[in-house]
């Protein structure tokens, strides 16, 4: 590589803040979606790198489940606090008691109705754009979809009608009642995340990395043992030393048994991986469409 | 900027050919004789299999991610795969092949370094192959791959491959845009010549495809030789904290060509204006030198006014600048293209308005060919246009600069996006007054 090129890295964090002055540029009322989870941590990072030394022009959004783990919720408030960013949280709760979601009987799941409830955060405060931390290595549903994805009065994305996006001329134009999802880490896999992590010396919330954890064996997981996800019995329990691969919410989150406690060794854990980041996630595997049924309807 | 231990380059292709040549296949099996696949990954083929495939594994269902993609058994839109070796990480874009979907080959492959166009051996070449190669030709791909599918099919026939080899060699110097062109005999199914050299080819002296893809030279595929800048955040910070902020005056965006360098003299265009570059401003710390493409705050040392939609660009090799273009466009939307009608024209960072004052001409698919004033252009044609823009626009010939050089219409009130476009050099160059700057 001569001294005129650019590594992996390099280059998609280039594409990344590429996209997000985009974002800055085109939308009236942008705002970019942070859970403190590994990606939208990343997605922090390069709108430091977009936009300092002005301060990020967009509020962090976050939908709170009422089923996050407790160490990811402390550390979404501690990260937005400094980097001196207004922190807006609607509550999946709120949304159940004043009608905006409703659960199906016996539902215990929060995720079907994290969907109503961003929707109608998106009408409180017109925004026109959501920036999201979505990688298409994730999921075949995401593999297909545009950096900027188009939702329409609904929410809704129609995959079969996608704008095409061609060169890095991104077609930012929706109308009123209209908004976009960006996805700037598009082309990042879940190594290059941990690599991006690591090179940018980022914090991260500590069930990532290994420690001690009352677990619950259920539908061929480990989940973590808690106030909302008692053992039944004859369950098998244990306490295991496990960490967390993906974040979804605390009853649905496959525990991983692993003993890497740096990010060095997250990284050499996932070079020798032989299952994908989104194998723990009970919520994706219900069926082989899920994840596509759930973006058409407004899903993040 | 600090490194990772081991720092790779990124290819980008993409994958193109007719319906059933094996594209999702190939893919399938890159990804899977490269051991990029995981278990859970294989269970759910496994488990659809079960269910739709006879207990048929089928290596398209990794990249056919879509439910109607599944049930019809086609693909229809361009998915992203991503896989990595020791040497190289690679974005491949697999793009369907049906002649309806030209639209999506067009935006798979905009960005890649390299395409791979896939021919099935018994049918030889077919329009589609040639439409294609035409489009990767004239999208600017540097790197070309012909990969002959299905060679088991056809017994190895040397000569069936030596065959479909010269009748695309025949039309291939009509295109002559590529950097290099490699022709692969292979089997995507069985995963001969994929990965691991063919036993099946002892006659192909040639590398497997993954190995060709390790090791093509790609450094030199963007445009280093003319500074091209333009601007796409104005930064400014508001009520600064730090003191020293209070004058400070970015110009945020990403290099799209050549050098910057700190204390270059530069033009901002299209005003014309000459000043000096004072500091390329990143996060991580000023910069000496930044090339393309690098995102970057340049900080100038005289306080102009400039705004997104602006091009700072070096002193020499200037690019074009007027309002009277010509282009090549390829048509993406079922209502055909007739002279007269108005669109958002959106070219680097900036958006004007633009109308198609003429049509040139058709390419004919068959014999690449142009038919001269043709009526309209229907969905996929690919035609060369006249466009008078509502602004100035500051731009490269597209074989030039594949960012100073491209845009994309779109259709007002609908907003869909429904031309790429190309546009040809300019006949002369910009001519500033240079103006330096004085108060």
């Amino acid at each position: 590589m001569n001294s005129y090129h650019l590594d992996h890295l390099q280059y998609l964090e280039t594409e990344a803040i590429y996209i997000m002055r985009e974002v800055a540029a085109e939308f009236d009322r942008p705002a970019l979606l942070f859970s403190g989870g590994k990606d939208s941590i990343c997605l922090l990072r390069l709108a430091e790198k977009a936009f300092r030394p002005s301060d990020i022009p967009m509020p962090l959004l976050n939908i709170d489940t009422g089923h996050h783990f407790p160490e990811l919720n402390e550390f979404r408030d501690r990260r937005a606090k400094e980097l001196g960013a207004r922190l807006i949280v609607r509550k999946v709760e709120d949304a159940i008691a004043t009608g905006i979601a409703v659960p199906t009987p016996g539902e215990i799941s929060r995720n079907r109705l994290q969907i109503p409830t961003l929707l109608a955060a998106v009408e409180e405060f017109q925004f026109d754009c959501l920036i999201g931390g979505a990688r298409r290595d994730e999921e075949k549903a995401r593999a297909k979809e545009r950096f900027f994805s188009f939702r329409d009065n609904f929410g809704q994305w129609d995959p079969k009608n996608q704008r095409p996006e061609i060169w890095n001329l991104y077609n930012a134009r929706v109308n009123p009642g209209e908004h976009m999802r960006v996805f700037p880490l598009s082309n990042w896999t879940e190594m290059d995340v941990w690599e991006y992590i690591k090179r940018e010396r980022l914090q991260v919330p500590t069930i990532y990395f290994s420690h001690q954890r009352k677990c619950v064996r259920r539908n061929g997981q480990w989940l973590p043992v808690s106030d909302l996800l008692p053992p039944k019995d004859k369950e098998q329990v244990k306490d295991l030393v496990v960490r967390v691969r993906t974040i979804g919410d605390i009853i649905s989150t496959g525990l991983v048994e692993s003993p890497a406690d740096s990010v060095d060794d997250i990284i050499a854990e996932i070079a020798a991986a032989r299952v994908t980041e989104r194998g723990s996630r009970a919520d994706d595997k219900a069926s082989e469409a899920a994840m596509e049924d759930r973006k058409k309807a407004g899903y993040f | 900027m600090p490194h990772t231990q081991h720092p790779v380059e990124i290819l980008r292709l993409n994958t193109c050919g007719s319906v059933d040549d094996g594209k999702s296949t190939l893919i399938g099996r890159l990804l899977y004789d490269s051991k990029n696949l995981m278990e859970d990954q294989l269970e759910a083929l496994e488990r659809s299999a079960d269910i739709t495939g006879g207990g048929q594994i089928n290596l398209a269902n990794l990249t056919d991610g879509l439910r109607a993609e599944r049930e019809q058994g086609i693909t229809i839109d361009v998915a992203y795969r991503f896989f990595a070796t020791p040497k190289r990480k690679f974005i491949v874009a697999d793009t369907p092949g049906h002649v309806q979907y030209t639209r999506n080959m067009v935006s798979g492959a905009s960005t890649a370094n390299l395409s791979i166009v896939l021919v099935d051996a018994r049918q030889g070449v077919t329009e589609q192959t040639r439409r294609h190669t035409y489009l990767a030709a004239l999208l600017g791909i540097p790197h070309l791959v012909i990969a002959i599918n299905k060679m088991d099919l056809v017994d190895w026939s040397e000569d069936r491959f030596q065959e479909i080899r010269d009748e695309i060699e025949d039309f291939i110097p009509k295109l002559d845009v590529f950097r290099d062109v490699k022709f692969i005999p292979l089997s995507a199914l069985n995963g001969d010549n994929v990965v691991t050299a063919s036993k099946n080819t002892p006659w192909y002296q040639g590398p497997a495809l993954l190995g060709h893809l390790e090791t093509v030279h790609i450094a030199s595929d963007w445009n280093l030789n003319a500074f091209r800048f333009p601007v796409q955040w104005v930064n400014r910070p508001n009520n600064p904290r730090d003191p020293k902020l209070h004058d400070f005056r970015g110009l945020s965006g990403q290099i799209a060509g050549g050098i910057a360098r700190q204390g270059q003299t530069v033009i901002v265009l299209p005003t014309g204006l000459k000043t000096t570059i004072k500091e390329i401003w990143t996060y991580d710390g000023s910069l000496a030198e930044a090339f393309c493409p690098q995102s970057a705050t340049l900080r100038l040392a005289d306080d102009i006014d400039v705004s997104r939609g602006d091009m700072i660009v070096g002193l020499e090799n200037l690019p074009g600048c007027g309002t009277d273009l010509q282009a090549r466009i390829c048509w993406m939307h079922q209502r055909p293209l007739s002279p007269g009608k108005k669109f958002f024209f959106k070219h680097t960072t900036q958006t004007a308005q633009a109308v198609v004052t003429g049509l040139e001409s058709r390419i004919n698919m068959a014999a690449f060919e142009p038919e001269a004033e043709p009526p309209a252009l229907a969905i996929n044609d690919i035609g060369v246009v006249r466009l008078k823009i509502s602004k100035p626009i500051v731009f490269d010939g597209y074989t030039t600069n594949r960012l100073t050089g491209s845009f994309v219409l779109i259709e007002q009130g609908t907003n869909a996006t429904v031309a790429a476009g190309m546009l040809s050099a300019p006949t002369e160059a910009v001519k500033p007054e240079y103006t330096d700057f004085a108060i």
